[in-house]
């Protein structure tokens, strides 16, 4: 494998608009994606997944596949040669599966050989007899069935001690008077269905042995130093024999925090002794990886009779699926947005995640507070419906700010602006409703043809949200930047944060240059092989920690090489965030100063045109306002401003991943849809740059917050346009009319 | 696997008595999904590219005539959009561009899915479907053609040559199609009506192969009743049986106000 | 089987296996990587290549059919390394982000403004309604297609 470095960046400092170090090679098609590397001798791997949710395995005969052509290895579980069980925090997922499958599409069998044709042909001929047994598939249920885990991998955490069976984390939150009452109550019961990342880069990579006993794996992920962590026991191996490099990511959002292909491309390459590739395909993919949480929110708002809100009671229930993978942060963060960003003198929260045989969930943009937003922007437009106030006005009266609190203790002790941002959304100017007739791909529908302006009505919506920045609860959260700088003044850059696409190569770049004073930077293959961890490209974190690392970096080898007269030097630096500490397992208060680090507020207006006959939409125009800390590179803000609306959109309209019985059933491009060009508005997007005071520059994250508030406002929209409720995401067409 | 590639109508039809396995191959929009996920591995891909007989259009007398490997991009032209108004409008509601591109009529036909975006809008038009293997032609009209969900008449040794179909003197036409997003979905459900002396109406996604429903004018207020009663939907993936036949009273009455004027 | 392509305006071979599709030949045989594999059902055009000069998702055409057509694929769009208008659009817009989508949309927007110099936002619309992003939300993909229209 080659690996280059950067070019060098030529523009641009924190703050310019200089355009992406990687955008030429990505319009050109010379961009190394994970899916697009090869190796002399390589071999195709294969997964044999299980065709159940939930399933004894009572025999696995591989003898048949192991002569077939072009093959080189047949691996199950008795092939691991470390440790049989792995995970992001907790291993509970066994490498490949032993005694039970717990989820459709679990790996059970790996395939090596010369060509994919040929892997795919003998993966058929592996014989796995399974004894299906009930899976739990309703998580209102899944407390009181067998236990899918009886070792109970993520109790004595420090987590509250909740015996019933198959619950991952429950948290509970008690906050003032949990009992005090208001003079007007609304109440509403919220669904929000499974969203995938749906990221157009499939799981991919190339392992490759290393000739003594260790091995190099080039793969797409989001965090290089976890995956090592992971790999590398269940591998037997020392640390640094696995060693775990950033090939081209072609997307993430979260989908890629938790292993895919890694640990079953080393397994392959160490034992065929030959580079190992895998590629999923886009069905695989939907099997494959964690998706977005579905949940239940019961949400009850007690308010005075002129709109303070007295008290808001949340139970939250979160379907983890098989594995524990991200889901007690999930459960943890939904509690502690359950509320949205208002201030509230008594709350009580009751977040739960339990286990199922359901698609496995995790990570994905929004972490929690994509699901509760959707349940407390809908509570708070039924209360100002209730109360014959204007929503915003309702909003801005309780509006969360500097000083005030969250329902977990934790006093808001850096920048949030919720109310600036809802003043600033709010001020937008809607475009004109378009006179008819109009083509069709202008109406409700689209290219359909469904109407010509029968049923079409008009809505406007709005929502506020916000979100944490950066791991949480005690997390050692820390980001690693080393940077060379030769005596010529050139330099070059280490750091492992994972450029996704979401722009932090250059983030990078411009911090460095902005430090430096120089343009002749380079930032250097990112590797667990020559910088420690950058943590996680996750949690809106990523720009404000390596910024923080970069620039400690950076002036440390500006001091160092100013005391040694002039001569290179080669300086890693640590940079972390303050520190924060678990929460109360009892109460859900704050321990110490902070369980978050600091969070980001976004406001957004919608307009939506819908065909209620038909029950079919057009979202016409999106504007919003955000607030961004410091802005980098405004030009990629607003790309992830507009990007991640288009995920809020996508599962406010048409994003769910299907179950029959835990069976996914539309694990396809042709059946799980994604926003397409017709689906998108033109999407506005003000900028509120308020420098948050721990942060480098006063940068914030900015990728999240538009995903967890437009999934609100589109719903919102519609709400207004239909007159109807409208309590479940995605809205189906079937809602909408009222089937 | 084998891959027959003819260079003539004449050859195509000779290979497929040879091989009657072969599966035959045009846009590929159809087989190369089941190819690429592991779905079928056909012995013999008869490509069928190469057979220029199989291209193109022409009109005469009031009836076109499509080469099954007409393309919906081809379908979409202005001439043939004129004559042919609803399966212009079908063909726009396939995928993207690139889709329209390659996909053909004669695909359609072959693959006989009950959501088959062109099928609406020919049985409208009254279409006949020609057959051939080296023993001659046939002509079977495309509601005979159609037996159950993926399921036509064509005999193993059978090639699909291509459809002719009625224009009408004065023919009002257009086409719906029903899907949860603003383009490239497959139909929940979809719709294509004509009105010419008659009033008709065939669906697809509603039923296990796409129905021609026909009344007489006078019949205008209740024809969308009418329609949706003739309807068999499920609830799957997609869409839900009472969704679907709700929407077919919808488009109906809708399609009957462009099209009465 | 042995086949035998016109890529880019040169000849070339591989070997392949009967059903594969020319997208997988063009990746893994021939050495044209830049046609991305999303999806493989003609659900996200982030294959598209031109074939005959008519943009196709090259995962939707048997490897074995594309023989004796011509094949352009996103590699064979800039000119003796001068990138063209289209791709330069798409760096200065911001139209890229995880870039997995850019080669097939670089493909797509290209055939547009050769058939269509001066589209509307509508037709830009439509005409890239085959391709998916999942990163940008597609706004600065419109600006760059009318940057490069205008540029053209």
């Amino acid at each position: 494998m080659s690996e280059t470095a950067s070019p060098k960046l030529e523009l641009g400092r924190v703050g310019d608009s200089t355009p992406r170090i990687d955008g030429v090679p990505k319009v050109t098609g010379e961009f190394a994606y994970s899916s697009d590397l090869q190796a002399a001798g390589m071999l195709w791997g294969h997964t044999v997944r299980s065709p159940h949710a939930h399933a004894r395995i009572v025999s696995i005969d591989i003898s048949e596949a192991v002569g077939m052509p072009g093959v080189h290895a047949v691996l199950t579980h008795e092939d691991v040669p470390g440790e049989k069980r792995y995970g992001l925090e907790f291993a509970d997922q066994p490498v490949l599966a032993y005694e039970r499958v717990r989820y459709y599409g679990e790996p059970v069998a790996l395939v090596a050989a010369e060509h994919p044709e040929q892997a795919r042909r003998a993966a058929g001929r592996i014989r796995v007899e399974y004894e299906p047994l009930e899976p739990v598939v309703d998580p209102e249920r899944a407390t009181e069935q067998d236990p899918l885990h009886p070792d109970r991998p993520t109790m004595s955490h420090g987590y509250r001690d909740d015996p019933r069976p198959n619950v991952v984390r429950s948290l509970l939150i008690r906050h003032g008077d949990p009992e005090a009452d208001g003079e007007v109550t609304v109440s509403g019961v919220y669904e929000v269905g499974i969203q995938d990342q749906a990221f157009l880069g499939p799981e991919s990579g190339l392992a490759v042995p290393d000739g003594e006993g260790g091995v190099d794996v080039y793969v797409a992920t989001q965090w290089l130093h976890v995956d090592r962590d992971q790999v590398a026991p269940c591998l037997n191996l020392k640390p640094e024999q696995v060693r775990i490099h950033l090939a081209g990511v072609g997307g993430a959002f979260g989908g890629r925090e938790d292993l895919s292909m890694q640990l079953h491309g080393a397994l392959l390459a160490l034992h065929t002794d030959r580079p190992v590739k895998i590629v999923y395909n886009r069905e695989e993919s939907f099997v494959g990886h964690i998706h977005r949480h579905p949940a239940k929110i019961w949400a009850e708002h007690r308010s005075t009779r002129d709109g303070k809100l007295v008290n808001v009671r949340v139970r939250i229930l979160l379907d983890g699926g098989a594995y524990a993978s991200s889901s007690t942060a999930v459960t943890s963060n939904a509690a502690s947005f359950a509320v949205g960003p208002y201030a509230v003198d008594n709350a009580l929260i009751e977040s739960t995640c339990v286990y199922t045989n359901n698609p496995p969930c995790g990570a994905m943009r929004g972490f929690g507070a994509v699901q509760v937003c959707f349940a407390h922007e809908a509570q708070m437009d039924k209360l100002a419906e209730a109360l014959d106030i204007d929503p915003i006005e309702l909003r801005l009266l309780n509006a969360l700010g500097p000083g005030g609190s969250l329902p977990t203790g934790q006093k808001i002790t850096g920048t949030l602006p919720v109310a600036d941002v809802i003043r600033r959304a709010a001020e937008l100017d809607i475009p004109e409703q378009e006179e008819l007739p109009r083509d069709p791909m202008r109406l409700p529908g689209g290219s359909g043809n469904t109407t010509r302006g029968e049923g079409v009505r008009r809505g406007v919506g709005f929502a506020v949200g916000f979100k944490n920045i950066g791991y949480s609860e005690g997390f050692d959260d820390y980001t690693a930047a080393r940077v060379r700088l030769d005596a010529d003044g050139s330099a070059e850059v280490h750091c492992a944060a994972a450029e996704v696409g979401q722009g932090v190569a250059n983030v990078i770049l411009q911090v460095a240059r902005t430090e430096l004073g120089s343009s002749d930077v380079v930032l250097a293959p990112h590797t667990t092989a020559t910088v420690d961890s950058a943590g996680s490209a996750s949690a809106s974190r990523m720009t404000w920690m390596a910024a923080g690392a970069v620039r400690d970096a950076c002036r440390a080898a500006l001091e160092e090489r100013q005391q040694n007269g002039g001569k290179a030097v080669d300086v890693e630096r640590i940079y972390r965030h303050p520190r924060t500490t678990p929460l109360d397992p009892e109460t859900g208060q704050i321990t110490g100063e902070r369980a978050h680090v600091a969070y980001a507020c976004a406001a957004m207006r919608v307009v939506a045109e819908v065909d209620v006959e038909l029950g079919l939409t057009r979202v016409v125009w999106i504007g919003t306002a955000q607030d961004v800390g410091k802005a980098v590179n405004p030009q990629a803000v607003t790309g992830q401003i507009e990007g991640g609306t288009a995920q809020g959109l996508g599962l406010a309209l048409m994003e769910e991943i299907q179950t029959r019985d835990g069976l996914i059933t539309n694990a396809s491009f042709t059946d799980y849809l994604i926003p397409t060009t017709l689906d998108m508005p033109p999407v506005v997007s003000v900028l509120i740059e308020e420098a948050e005071p721990d942060a480098p520059y006063g940068v914030k994250g900015v990728g999240e917050p538009p995903t967890v508030v437009s999934t609100a406002a589109v719903v919102a929209a519609l709400r207004a346009a239909t007159g109807r409720e409208l309590t479940r995401v995605p809205v189906k067409p079937d809602d909408i009319v009222g089937l | 696997m084998d891959v027959l590639t003819p260079r003539s109508l004449e050859e195509a039809l000779r290979l497929k008595a040879e091989r009657p396995d072969a599966v035959p191959i045009q846009g590929g929009t159809d087989v190369m999904v089941e190819l690429n996920f592991d779905r079928a591995r056909p012995a013999v891909l008869l490509n069928l590219n190469e057979v220029a007989e199989l291209r193109g259009w022409s009109q005469a007398d009031g009836k076109v005539w499509l080469g099954a490997g007409l393309t919906y991009s081809e379908a979409m032209e202005p001439k043939l959009a004129e004559a042919l108004p609803a399966l212009a409008e079908a063909s726009r509601t396939v995928g993207g561009p690139q889709i329209r591109n390659r996909g053909t009529i004669g695909g359609n036909l072959g693959t006989a899915s009950p959501a088959g975006d062109a099928l609406p809008p020919l049985l409208v038009c009254g279409a006949e479907v020609k057959l051939a293997s080296v023993l001659g032609e046939r002509v079977v009209s495309l509601e005979e053609f159609l037996v159950g969900p993926k399921r036509n008449v064509l005999a193993e040794d059978e090639l699909i040559l291509g459809v002719t179909v009625d224009t009408g003197d004065e023919s009002r036409q257009t086409f719906m199609k029903v899907g949860p997003r603003n383009a490239m979905v497959i139909a929940v459900v979809s719709l294509a009506v004509r009105v010419d002396g008659d009033l008709r109406a065939a669906f697809g996604s509603a039923g296990p192969v796409s129905k021609l429903v026909r009344a007489e004018l006078a019949d205008a207020d209740s024809f969308p009743q009418r329609v949706a009663e003739a309807a068999s939907p499920i609830d799957d993936v997609r869409g839900t049986a009472s969704y679907r036949r709700h929407a077919l009273r919808i488009l109906t009455k809708r399609a009957l106000d462009r099209c009465l004027v | 089987m042995r086949i035998e392509l016109q890529i880019n305006g040169e000849a070339h071979e591989a070997d392949v296996w009967e059903g594969e599709s020319l997208l997988f030949a063009l990746r893994e045989q021939l050495g044209f990587p830049g046609s991305k594999n999303a999806c493989e059902q003609g659900e996200c055009g982030s294959c598209s290549v031109l074939l005959d000069g008519t943009l196709v998702c090259s995962c939707l055409v048997l490897a074995a059919q594309a023989e004796g057509h011509e094949v352009v694929t996103v590699e064979g769009l800039a000119d003796d390394g001068r990138l063209h208008k289209v791709q330069e659009a798409f760096v200065a817009a911001g139209a890229v982000q995880c870039g997995f989508c850019t080669p097939g949309l670089v493909v797509a927007a290209a055939d547009l403004l050769k058939r269509n110099v001066y589209p509307s936002d509508d037709d830009i619309r439509e005409a890239l309604s085959g391709n998916l992003c999942r990163c940008t939300g597609y706004a600065k993909i419109f600006d760059a297609v009318r940057m490069a229209a205008a540029a053209l």
